[in-house]
């Protein structure tokens, strides 16, 4: 299995400094002996090949975004999305997760019914925990990208807060100019003088040309000048605090969607965990006056804390690789940047190695998608990897503070 | 094997000889308490004097460690569990639905088979329970407090200079000691024991029985045990208890020499049990 | 007797002597906190606890009540009718004006890799189990255990580009005329996947086989290989079913290898060398489109969800069921 991920590491691209290295090496050994025309022209003919090598990897290929291209393509916005994904979903779980185990676990009722109805939580739990991710994902789809159509479509939201938006005119100059409106439907009414703003910034006051006006000649008048009656795009600009409704393509639905698929797991490792702190520790803290809540906060959530991370640590780990709810949700999405907030769009590195992976094959060149698919790859298993080690230990040491 | 004597030099004086009356802190009447279908007592009828030490003995399964645990309630959340009849403290109704459990345990405390200090630092297992209970617990308040309670359980000498290191390096006996300081330092007036000393060693079970005959001075002890030499040298009364009834209770020297019930004879002798 | 000898005689006494009987301040103000107020407090996190707790319940009866709901919706189009649904044999949702909807060309799909990962997974996983439970050293048992466990935390992407790069040209170069897009590449994968499931649950369910009967099998002169696979495997054998009816339920439910290495083209076929399409690659193919766009081929997503989470449902309860009874059978 190793030998297809090797093909993937070309497109790490690494800086090949021990190479370059050796090669400085082999050429001042060179120099101190004749130069045979022969060897110099074989070494020189090696040293291009470096040279157009480290010309395709100018960038390293854990930043760069995706690109046609299979040489410059990069996994940096999946990777970066991919944190914010795992990262915003295990907000959400764990509170959720860790609440609800210790509500069936620590709480358990002494009346008949309510016992019955404890075991039907689990039973659904459990279930819940067997229900395929995709399943998941139509489900955050309908309920938290589109909620069900009820707050308008995501690019016409019914609410939206931290949003800016301009209206974006090309003046006669082909200059891009920016007039601020306070509203995404909002016309602004061209007058002379009023003020806008250039791309990098800076203000600059219009020329309004009417029907009547006579056209500029200098570049400069140009550069500011504008038809009365030409028309401009929307452009929104988002704040990092900015939300709407419904959540559409972003981060947030997607965190959430995902907190959805891993909480039955984190519930059932969470109770394990619990389940594993001693009775004793927990009739000596009753025994003392504790009431159950505080026999837990005191007692049994401390003692249980690394078993319980060990359990959040594997569910994240698996919320990483999870790639068909997010499929539901944001499809393929190709973006140069990783996502700034909660609600803009964003890729994964799941999904990106599927995108990638289905990419037609050029025969003629030996380096193609497949190969970027690898290397993104070896980055994914590399973060689990990490993460699972993480964990073990954790197991460890929550097996030896229990023994 | 007959009983052991008390060791010479405590001199503890019995109830008989001191003469004293103790009024009952705790008693009930037709008692009886269930596992779901399984009756495990059957009309009990029992007083427990103060500042007295009182023996539950019988054989495992008679339900001594179950009435043990209804007397603070510990039995609340098994399910299943249920008990009729008059089980109370002079001024409170233990079975009685508008009873706060917490405040029947803060005066109750309780002693478990094995020691089961919680895996914080000798200071905190001390100071958890008046951090829950008692308002406006000043710094020095605690220490002193704290302080106290080891010193009344013999253990002061021994951890004073390692206060803030884990419990769990203590030695079982240890363990066990600072788990009783822990819950005097709730100030409760009865002490419940269920089996103490039945996971230690004989040198820690002897230091043991002599700080629980100390502490008698202070509190009521009810001790769950199935060492009959052990019922012998430390309780002031002892409770023959079989198949979840009580056969015989008086005095623990008549009950040990001069046992009114053929069971009671075959058991303290030997003979079963 | 050893107590005459005790060291700490002085100790008691000294105890005895100073402090015993002046009790510190707090004890003697007996100030409480309020219980009232405890009360209160528990009351209230009782109830956040609970709505934790409801919030499992709630996401129950959402996925039900959506996917019914929109799938009312689904047939309530001009295009469709439940009994096409339930008995086509035709699923061409994307074809000009010709939109047919039959489910059967999808389940068949599903059933194919399904079959095929079963197949895959159950011998390998309960030869796994047995092995590690009856016969693998503690050691051995150590380091195994925590692969399998790493086997199953790979991400279904990297089996999906295995089964696309290892395992169909390896089919190819071993003389099977298969597709570029084929049934038995993602049917393999799947397998592997199920592979930790199927070992993990059968090896609990060997392992929770009582030592006794164990035992009164050797007692009655059984070979090691007797006793794991005629008193073991047969007492563990509810435990094995549910095992492979979750490891059944995952598989129907798997996205991403399905969408990657089976195709998209929804045949009635058994013949696993073509490419097909299953239920939940079609969800997946549907949703790299357009999903704002609320025609009835988004629509049918619905549908097909509705009965891949009763296929699912229903194994995993009847799994589920199956594994307590055989839990309580052992307690």
């Amino acid at each position: 299995m190793l030998s297809i991920f090797y093909q993937g590491l070309p497109a790490f691209n690494p800086p090949q400094d021990d190479i370059v290295a050796e090669l400085s090496e082999i050429e001042s050994k060179l120099a101190d002996v004749v130069p045979d025309s022969s060897e110099a022209r074989a070494l020189t003919a090696r040293e291009e090949e470096l040279q157009k090598l480290q010309a395709t990897i100018n960038k390293s290929f854990l930043s760069k975004p995706p690109a046609p291209g299979s040489r410059e393509a990069g996994i940096g916005p999946a990777l970066m999305g991919s944190i914010w994904v795992c990262v915003g979903c295990s907000v959400f779980f764990l509170p959720l997760g860790v609440g609800t185990a210790v509500f069936l676990e620590e709480f358990k009722p002494r009346n008949k019914f309510l016992r019955w109805l404890s075991d039907m939580l689990q039973l659904n739990i459990s279930n819940l925990a067997g229900v395929p991710s995709i399943v998941y994902g139509i489900l955050g789809m309908t309920v938290f990208a589109t909620m069900f159509g009820l707050f308008g479509s995501p690019n016409d939201p019914f609410f939206e807060l931290g949003t800016k938006f301009k209206r974006q005119y090309v003046t006669e100059g082909m200059q891009v100019v920016f007039v601020p409106v306070s509203e995404r439907d909002e016309v602004p009414t061209l007058s002379n003088g009023m003020t806008a703003l250039k791309s990098d910034g800076t203000e600059v006051k219009l020329n309004i040309i009417g029907d009547d006006d006579e056209f500029p000649e200098d570049d400069e008048t140009l550069n500011v000048s504008l038809l009365s009656d030409s028309e401009g795009g929307v452009v929104a600009e988002n704040a990092w605090y900015s939300f709407r409704l419904p959540f559409g393509r972003s981060v947030l639905a997607a965190s959430m969607t995902l907190m959805l698929v891993i909480l039955p797991v984190v519930i059932i490792s969470t109770q394990e965990a619990l389940r594993a702190v001693p009775t004793s520790l927990r009739q000596g803290a009753q025994g003392l006056g504790c009431t159950p809540w505080q026999t837990v906060r005191n007692v049994t959530l401390p003692a249980a804390i690394p078993g319980i991370m060990t359990g959040c640590i594997l569910s994240m780990s698996r919320a990483i690789g999870e790639a068909a709810p997010i499929l539901m949700i944001s499809g393929i999405v190709a973006i140069s940047m990783g996502p700034q907030h909660l609600m803009d769009d964003f890729s994964i590195l799941p999904l990106q190695i599927f995108y990638w992976a289905g990419q037609p094959v050029n025969e003629a060149d030996p380096h193609n998608f497949q190969h970027v698919a690898a290397g993104a790859i070896i980055v994914l298993l590399l973060v689990l990897f990490a993460f699972n080690s993480v964990a073990i230990l954790l197991r460890q040491i929550a097996q030896k503070q229990l023994s | 094997m007959p009983p052991k004597t008390k060791p010479k030099f405590l001199s503890r004086p019995s109830n008989s000889e001191s003469g004293q009356v103790h009024p009952n802190i705790i008693s009930m009447d037709n008692f009886c308490a269930w596992y779901g279908d399984f009756q495990a007592l059957h009309n009990l009828k029992l007083d427990i004097p103060e500042n007295r030490v009182t023996a539950f003995i019988g054989p495992s399964g008679c339900g001594k460690s179950t009435l043990l645990k209804w007397i603070n309630r510990m039995n609340d959340i098994v399910p299943g569990a249920r008990a009729s009849g008059k089980l109370v403290l002079p001024d409170i109704d233990i079975l009685s639905r508008s009873t706060d459990v917490v405040a029947l345990r803060r005066r109750i405390g309780i002693v478990f088979q094995k020691p089961n200090p919680f895996p914080k630092s000798i200071f905190d297992n001390i100071a958890f329970g008046p951090r829950l209970h008692f308002a406006k617990l000043s710094k020095s308040d605690l220490d002193d407090l704290v302080e106290w309670a080891l010193k009344k359980a013999a253990l002061w000498n021994e951890v004073k200079d390692r206060l803030n290191k884990s419990a769990l390096g203590l030695s079982g006996g240890q363990q066990q000691r600072l788990c009783i300081a822990r819950a005097i330092a709730v100030g409760p007036d009865i002490l419940l024991m269920d089996e103490p000393c039945s996971a230690l060693d004989p040198a820690s079970t002897a230091r043991i029985e002599d700080l629980i005959f100390e502490l008698r001075e202070q509190y009521s002890i009810v001790i769950v045990t199935h060492n009959m030499q052990q019922a012998a040298r430390c309780s002031d009364r002892t409770a023959f208890f079989f198949e979840g009834k009580i056969i015989e209770e008086g005095e623990t020297e008549d009950v040990f020499t001069r046992p009114k019930e053929q069971q009671t004879e075959d058991y303290v002798t030997g003979k079963f049990g | 007797m050893f107590w005459s000898f005790i060291p700490y005689q002085d100790e008691l006494m000294a105890t005895a002597d100073n402090t015993a009987n002046q009790k510190p301040v707090c004890l003697q103000r007996r100030e409480f906190r309020s219980l009232a107020a405890t009360r209160f407090r528990e009351w209230f996190i009782l109830a956040a606890l609970a709505c934790c707790t409801l919030f499992t319940v709630l996401i129950t009866v959402t996925i039900v009540c959506l996917l019914v709901g929109q799938t009312f919706q689904f047939f309530s189009m001009p295009e469709t009718s439940i009994t096409d649904f339930l008995f086509g044999l035709k699923w061409s949702p994307t074809l000009g004006n010709e939109k047919l909807f039959g489910i059967w060309p999808l389940i068949c799909g599903t059933m194919l890799v399904t079959v095929i990962a079963m197949l895959v997974a159950l011998p390998l996983g309960l030869v796994t189990a047995i092995y590690l439970s009856e016969y693998a050293p503690q050691r051995l048992r150590n380091v195994l255990k925590p692969i399998l466990e790493l086997l199953a935390g790979i991400p279904t992407v990297v089996y999906g580009f295995f089964a696309l790069v290892v395992i169909t040209p390896a089919l190819q170069a071993v003389g099977l005329q298969v597709d570029f897009y084929n049934a038995i590449s993602a049917g393999i994968a799947v397998g592997i996947l199920c592979l930790p499931t199927v070992a993990s649950l059968s090896e609990d369910a060997l392992r929770a086989v009582p030592r006794r009967l164990r035992e009164a099998a050797y007692g009655l002169g059984g070979t090691k290989f007797d006793v794991s696979l005629k008193v073991v495997v047969p007492a563990a054998l509810s435990g094995i079913i549910s095992a492979f009816l979750l490891a059944a339920a995952r598989a129907i439910g798997e996205t991403m290898i399905v969408a990657m290495a089976a195709g998209a083209l929804a045949k009635l076929t058994f013949d696993p060398r073509q490419q097909i399409q299953t239920m939940t690659g079609h969800m997946a193919s549907t949703a790299t489109g357009d999903i704002s766009n609320f025609d009835v081929r988004y629509y049918s997503i619905y549908a097909v969800a509705l009965v891949l989470f009763f296929i699912t449902l229903s194994l995993t309860v009847i799994g589920n069921i199956v594994r307590r009874r055989f839990q309580e059978a052992y307690d």
